[in-house]
């Protein structure tokens, strides 16, 4: 696959690099306040995000280079079951529309900066926020993991990185995360808030030319589905199976919408879109995002067709992620390839950085503040966080260079998982207070150990274990482990309720009263836009 | 423990439009995971087959429907607060 560098892609790739790194710094000065040394400027960039901004850094958030990457890889590999995507997309707004709203008013009567600031107020249980806090900072740093894993497939076909020294080989990709950590540890949420635009302009280019100029190359779109449609019943000589279907068939049905539910509950609990979230200005804010945001969900269709494009054009690549880099890279001229890979390369930026954020406000609110320095003041928690951030990306960068590619698929699978057993704590915390804490962290516990040995369990299409679908019980068929675990998860939080409050277990104190989960900016008791929120920060802490 | 009655709600919780909205807000859910529903190739549209411009053609379809219940929402919730508050 590699022959040679492709000189003038990668002059292109470089110069968008070079760009948005400037961009990247100068972003500290941005809507800048007159204090910023706290968790609310750097972390949530002032709260002071209107709908515009809002949108390019949650669609720069949420539709990271890995699903650029990834959605199309699992169309290649396999069809209609990747496509899954889209109906998940599709459904995750109506869900947003109902529970964030809630959880924005919350935080902002509070002073909340994380998701589980939410749950130890509403709940008063340190246990279970510092629960949540580890499933969202386990979640979140395979996916910073596999943001690398983006550049790194662009980097290899533009045959960069190939070299046998090991030094050689990664030293691209070393300087793309200095850089990175550099001003996200100096702007914050800023930086990748301003490169949002460029990212997703970018993005919008690449997508509209491919899905115009590659099928034109290809015969069009009736060519390209009949000869994925050919290559996809050959059997495979090994398993006998057929490589993949173009309409799911009946024994894939249920495991294709358990697998868009599901995935569309989590969507919006991981932390980096938590933060994301929370940094916009006011609530309808967010109600007016989940009408624009789906623009990206189309964008992904399409992006997904191109799964179908490159099994059309006959690439063959041993390794799926190579799938669409290598389609761009045959396909297109040379300086679009450029363009293309710059997309996908910055498209790794954006959410790395945000999700680095999201991962460091948790420890420093739910693991430092709470349990090591209680006392912990506005500037030293930005500071803690700062350190974090640059923690957590580093591990992500050790994940990448000492272990195999899949370790990071595996567990960012698994996050999904992990991250959808938070449902009965954080949006069923947000409309009811009847749950018992210690129901909801025993019902976590289930959910957690039965999510991960099930997905253990099962064989995924490349590997003995990790796959993602297997039967659900009593039902029979195949579905979703993460949506099976949340169905016992919150059996156990009902049941365990009804017990503990039959035997007067003591419940933690409630901070929140219920026009909190209505409350919205120009209320009295909201904290306003930063600037104005200097010396004491928001009510509440 | 359970929680205290709430002091805005002077009005029935579910009115009409509210109800429209949650229903708009239910309707993606109906569609997209009846999967038997859109599982096959014809009829095509410029050559993709029915199970991708289906889905895809949905993405609007729930863009709309979103949107009106944002309007309903804010319209309820404007009508919520002039009441109780101003």
């Amino acid at each position: 696959m590699n022959h040679g560098v492709n000189g003038v892609a990668l002059t292109v790739f470089v110069l968008f690099f070079l760009a948005v790194t400037v961009m990247g710094f100068m972003a500290a000065k941005w809507r800048r306040a007159e204090n910023a040394d706290n968790l609310d400027e750097w972390g949530l960039g002032g709260r002071s995000f209107g709908t515009w901004i809002t949108w390019f850094l949650l669609g720069g958030d949420l539709y990271t280079a890995y699903t650029f990457v990834a959605v199309p890889a699992a169309v290649y590999a396999g069809g209609a079951a990747g496509f899954f995507a889209v109906p998940y997309t599709i459904l995750c707004y109506p869900l947003v529309f109902t529970f964030l709203p809630r959880l924005w008013s919350v935080a902002h009567r509070h002073g909340y900066v994380t998701s589980s600031d939410f749950v130890r107020g509403r709940f008063g249980s340190k246990g279970l926020s510092l629960a949540l806090a580890l499933t969202g900072i386990l979640a979140t740093m395979p996916y910073i993991a596999l943001q690398l894993v983006g550049i790194q497939a662009v980097l290899d076909v533009m045959g960069v990185g190939g070299g046998s020294n090991w030094f050689m080989k990664d030293l691209p990709l070393l300087i793309a995360f200095g850089v990175l950590a550099a001003y996200t540890y100096s702007s914050g949420l800023r930086a990748p808030a301003l490169i949002a635009f460029v990212k997703d302009a970018l993005i919008y280019i690449v997508i509209a030319v491919a899905i115009i100029y590659i099928p034109l190359r290809l015969g069009g779109f009736h060519e390209i589905f009949a000869k994925a449609g050919e290559a996809f019943s050959t059997k495979n000589p090994a398993t006998g199976k057929p490589r993949g279907a173009l309409v799911s068939g009946p024994d894939a049905q249920w495991a294709y919408a358990t697998l868009a539910l599901g995935s569309a509950m989590a969507l919006f609990l991981y932390p980096h879109s938590v933060t994301a979230v929370l940094s916009s200005k006011n609530r309808n804010v967010i109600r007016r995002n989940t009408t624009i945001l789906p623009l990206y969900s189309l964008m992904l269709g399409l992006l997904a067709m191109l799964g179908f494009m490159a099994v059309a054009a006959g690439i063959k690549v041993k390794n799926g992620q190579l799938a669409i880099p290598q389609l761009f890279d045959d396909m297109f001229p040379d300086w679009f390839t450029g363009v293309a890979f710059a997309a996908i390369g910055i498209g790794a930026l954006v959410p790395a950085a945000i999700m680095s954020i999201a991962a460091a406000n948790l420890f420093t609110r739910n693991i430092y503040k709470d349990f090591l320095r209680k006392d912990a003041t506005p500037e030293h928690e930005a500071k803690v966080s700062k350190l974090a951030s640059l923690l957590v990306k580093v591990g992500a960068l050790v994940f990448v260079l000492t272990m195999d590619k899949t370790v990071a698929i595996n567990f960012q699978l698994l996050g999904g998982i992990w991250i959808l057993q938070t449902v009965p704590a954080l949006v069923g915390g947000l409309f009811t207070r009847w749950f018992h804490r210690r129901a909801l962290l025993a019902g976590w516990a289930v959910g957690m150990a039965y999510g991960t040995w099930r997905a253990y369990e099962t064989p995924s299409a490349t590997q003995d274990h990790f796959g993602n679908t297997n039967l659900i019980p009593f039902i029979g068929e195949k579905g979703y482990i993460g949506l099976t675990a949340f169905a016992l998860n919150v059996a156990a939080v009902i049941v365990l309720t009804l017990v503990l409050k039959a035997v007067k277990a003591p419940d933690g104190r409630d901070e929140t009263r219920p026009s909190d989960y209505t409350a919205d900016a120009g209320d009295p008791d909201v904290a306003v836009e930063l600037p104005p929120a200097t010396a004491g920060a928001p009510g509440g802490h | 423990m359970s929680e205290p009655p709430s002091e805005d709600r002077r009005r029935p919780v579910v009115t009409l439009p509210l109800a429209v909205a949650g229903l708009c807000l239910a309707l993606p859910f109906g569609a997209m995971l009846w999967v038997d529903s859109y599982a096959r190739t014809t009829p095509e549209f410029i050559g993709i087959p029915f199970f991708y411009w289906y889905q895809m053609l949905w993405v609007p379809i729930s863009t709309a429907l979103t949107a009106v219940a944002y309007v309903l929402v804010r319209r309820a919730e404007r009508a919520r607060k002039g009441g109780a508050r101003r």
